[in-house]
């Protein structure tokens, strides 16, 4: 028996694609031709792409930042060293060590095609890779430009809550969730309890629930992990290295994990986020097994965040950030993209965007899933001008 | 806080009603959206008798299995029927008061057996009256097989009468005292064990059919072998010996004041607020005692009661009102009926289980708990991202649909703010401004 005995046996004895849902993390898979792996990680609600990648070497960012600010590499609590002007949040070890092996790279100032700062809007433009509303997302219409696969491989499966928009469309995707009621995130608990908090009727025996419930006031904060919710996400990458690593397994994932929407206690409440995230970046990498040399994975967000703090020590919906791509077959070891630096600021607010993010999912699928320019084209409709980026892959 | 501005739309579509769907707003003329349903609301079809009583009595071929599997098939149709009613009706104030009645007389599939009787009971018996004169819908809800059979009396027989006096059996005081204290008088009215015991003489013989095959009719059937003989005294009054008797003595205790009474205070508080206005309470009460128990007379005097309409929110919604809004504002239909009786099972009001024969509460001190709120919250965030995840809503749409000026501002700018849909329509759903109507 594996680990994933349910997931697997129901995947390919029915030769499907699948889908996995754990907490508020989600993943599904799609199979696609070749030995490369593709994954995409979403992270929902804006990760503040200046506290998950410093800019240590930029003057005036304690001026900007306050309390947001991390100390220099090498300090107590400080930042893990990305080559002299950048810096991982500590709470990124494993990805440092990514780093540090070169594989993993960061892509800063970057942006999508849109400038909303609406959460909806955006993750949806994110997904559709238009800037309008559409029902089909960029990585199922670049899947559509495949040739077909075995068999029944593009039929469906669906369980538990569905498929992101991103695999959504033409080329069906199925999806799994394991049985049980998915865990409430602590924030969103946190955040109810604060409108049930004057209530009086509800707001003494809402308090008691989470008691009963092993919520301390730190895990409602955000600074401890929920009680039996130690970490749903790594499971969930764990569950999609497994999958994918198998030579007769689907070839192309998405996964979303949320939590980012750091308008206020950003110091206490983004480091269980990112330990979240780098667990599963780890749980992933090492259940993809030896198909890790031929993975590429894009973490992606809809928006960057305001770079001054703002009064409740956290940030609100801004502009630019950050990108990751990791996986054996990516060049890493870099920070990539070109550095507006912080003193001409987009809109006197936000990070100014430098780089589209068009163009580093245009390279992973030209270059490492190795589409065709008309199915790149397909993913990204009216993007000609963007040409994707250079130098992300190895060999 | 709760908000206190007027919004006399969303206050029909929850208070009266079962919430708005996207396809059900908010009526612009609430009072004239609410009278309209009271002169016209649509039939229940169902199961006839005879296809409830078939899958009761052990089967005539002798196979068992069989018929299992037909009781759970009917169980089934009936249930899954009523979440589809609840979840599309465009008459959802009917409806609230079809389960209302149904919940003052209460019958529990609780009693083993009774199960298959139990939709044809709401939707024959209380259904048809609901607007009716209080004495014939009480005679049609203790005289039909759900009734009869859940609170004891098929087998409830005169100690003097021939089966009593061959058989040695006597009066069941359940039904009789049930009447008594939930359906009729209550305690206050001040009746003794020795009214209890001439009631239960009076219904004696109230039984039931046991169809063709038996040349007996399908559902009520007065067996005057058990019935017991003579003229009974109930509170003072004599009524005489027979089926007539007992009828005589429900119509009764239907008109009696303190029943009335109690009828004024139950709907009062159900659409008023848990400790509802007392000038409110003796209008109905005067209308009920006016009208000789006009139950459609009392429906329209709510509607145009001032305190019906304000404060807004003043009532707790109970876990099925809660299920029943959620889905509702999340447009679902036909294909959401069996989730909504799942969640009416995971909130702890599973749909016709009530656990005693006083039915489910109405008040919010009883539904208020630690983990009842819980439970609605991880109920209601599992179907956030269902919702979110089948892409058809929009939570800021949805907050003004369901709640629109009732939405505090805090509320709104969590939901506005939200990092995703699923978490914009979970802090919809789980804000204390959605757990009440």
């Amino acid at each position: 028996m594996t680990h994933l005995p349910r997931l697997a046996r129901r995947s390919f004895l029915l030769g499907l694609t699948a889908a996995v849902t754990v907490g508020r993390a989600r993943l599904a898979v799609a199979d696609a031709p070749g030995e490369a792996r593709f994954i995409v990680i979403i992270l929902r609600g804006a990760l503040d792409g200046l506290a998950a990648v410093q800019p240590y070497g930029e003057a005036g960012l304690h001026d900007l930042r306050g309390p947001l600010a991390l100390p220099e590499p090498g300090q107590e609590g400080g930042l893990l060293d990305l080559g002299g002007f950048f810096g991982l949040h500590p709470a990124l070890a494993h990805l440092h060590a990514m780093f540090a092996a070169g594989e993993a790279l960061a892509i800063h100032a970057v942006a999508g095609h849109w400038r909303s700062r609406s959460h909806f809007d955006a993750q949806d433009f994110l997904e559709s890779g238009e800037d309008r509303r559409l029902d089909s997302g960029w990585l199922n219409r670049a899947l559509a430009a495949l040739p077909e696969g075995r068999g029944e491989v593009r039929q469906g499966l669906a369980v538990g809550v569905g498929v992101p928009l991103l695999l959504r469309g033409p080329v069906k995707v199925s999806s799994y969730a394991p049985p049980g009621q998915p865990p409430v995130p602590a924030d969103l608990l946190s955040l109810l309890a604060g409108l049930h908090a004057q209530d009086p009727l509800t707001a003494a025996a809402f308090r008691e629930g989470l008691r009963a419930r092993g919520f301390s006031a730190a895990a409602l904060a955000g600074s401890e992990p929920p009680p039996g919710n130690r970490n749903a996400f790594a499971a969930l990458a764990g569950a999609a290295g497994r999958l994918l690593s198998r030579p007769d397994g689907p070839r192309v994932a998405a996964m979303e994990l949320g939590g980012w929407d750091t308008h206020f206690a950003q110091p206490a409440r983004l480091p269980p986020v990112l330990r979240e995230l780098d667990q599963g970046l780890a749980a992933l990498k090492e259940a993809l097994g030896a198909a890790w040399a031929h993975t590429a994975v894009l973490l992606a967000t809809e928006f960057g965040r305001t770079v001054r703090v703002n009064g409740t020590q956290g940030t609100d919906h801004g502009t630019a950030g950050v990108a990751f791509v990791l996986g054996g077959a990516v060049a890493g070891g870099r920070v990539l993209g070109t550095w507006p630096g912080l003193s001409d600021l987009f809109e006197n607010r936000d990070l100014a965007p430098t780089t589209d993010l068009r163009a580093v999912a245009k390279a992973l699928l030209a270059g490492h899933l190795r589409l065709p320019p008309a199915a790149v084209a397909q993913a990204f409709p009216g993007s000609e001008q963007i040409a994707p980026m250079q130098g992300l892959l190895r060999g | 806080m709760i908000a206190r501005l007027s919004a006399p739309g969303h206050i029909a579509a929850i208070r009266f009603g079962l919430g708005p769907r996207p396809d059900q707003p908010p009526p612009a003329e609430p009072e004239a959206w609410l009278l309209a349903q009271l002169r016209s609301f649509p039939p229940a079809a169902g199961p006839d008798l005879a296809a409830c009583a078939a899958v009761y009595y052990r089967p005539l071929d002798g196979n068992e299995e069989a018929q299992n599997a037909l009781r759970v098939a009917l169980l089934r149709q009936e249930s899954l029927a009523w979440a589809e009613r609840v979840l599309t009706t465009e008459a959802p104030f009917a409806e609230r008061l079809v389960a209302f009645w149904a919940n003052h007389f209460t019958v529990s599939r609780r009693r083993g057996g009774i199960a298959p009787f139990i939709g044809h009971y709401e939707r024959e018996a209380i259904r048809p009256h609901i607007l009716g004169r209080f004495e014939d819908l009480l005679l049609a809800a203790i005289r039909h097989p759900a009734m009869l059979l859940y609170l004891d009396n098929t087998n409830s027989v005169g100690p003097n009468s021939p089966a009593g006096r061959n058989r040695r059996r006597g009066l069941n005081e359940n039904l009789a005292r049930e009447l008594l204290e939930l359906h009729t008088l209550t305690p206050r009215a001040g009746y003794g064990e020795e009214d209890v015991r001439a009631l239960a003489a009076l219904l004696s013989g109230w039984s039931i059919g046991r169809g063709a095959a038996f040349q007996e009719p399908d559902g009520f059937f007065f067996r005057p072998g058990a019935h017991e003989p003579g003229r009974k005294i109930l509170l003072g009054r004599s009524f005489p010996e027979g089926e007539e008797g007992g009828i005589e003595a429900l119509r009764f205790l239907a008109r009696h004041p303190a029943t009335l009474g109690q009828l004024a205070f139950r709907l009062a508080r159900h659409f008023a607020g848990d400790d509802p206005p007392p000038a409110l309470i003796r209008r109905l009460e005067h209308s009920l005692l006016e009208t000789q128990g006009d139950l459609g007379e009392a429906a329209r005097l709510l509607i145009t009661a001032p305190e019906a309409w304000q404060p807004p929110l003043s009532k707790f919604r109970s876990p099925l009102d809660y299920v029943i809004a959620v889905l509702r504002a999340l447009g679902m239909g036909a294909e959401a009926a069996q989730p909504l009786l799942a969640g009416s099972f995971f909130l702890d009001q599973f749909l016709w289980n009530a656990p005693a024969p006083n039915g489910w509460p109405d008040t919010a001190a009883e539904w208020v708990a630690p983990e009842q709120l819980m439970r609605r919250i991880d109920w209601a965030h599992a179907w956030a991202g269902r919702a979110a995840a089948a892409g058809r809503v929009q939570a800021q749409a949805l907050a003004e649909l369901t709640l629109g000026p009732l939405l505090p501002a805090e509320t709104a700018t969590a939901i506005r703010r939200a990092g995703s849909q699923r978490e914009a329509l979970a802090i919809l759903f789980g804000c204390p401004e959605f757990h009440r109507r």
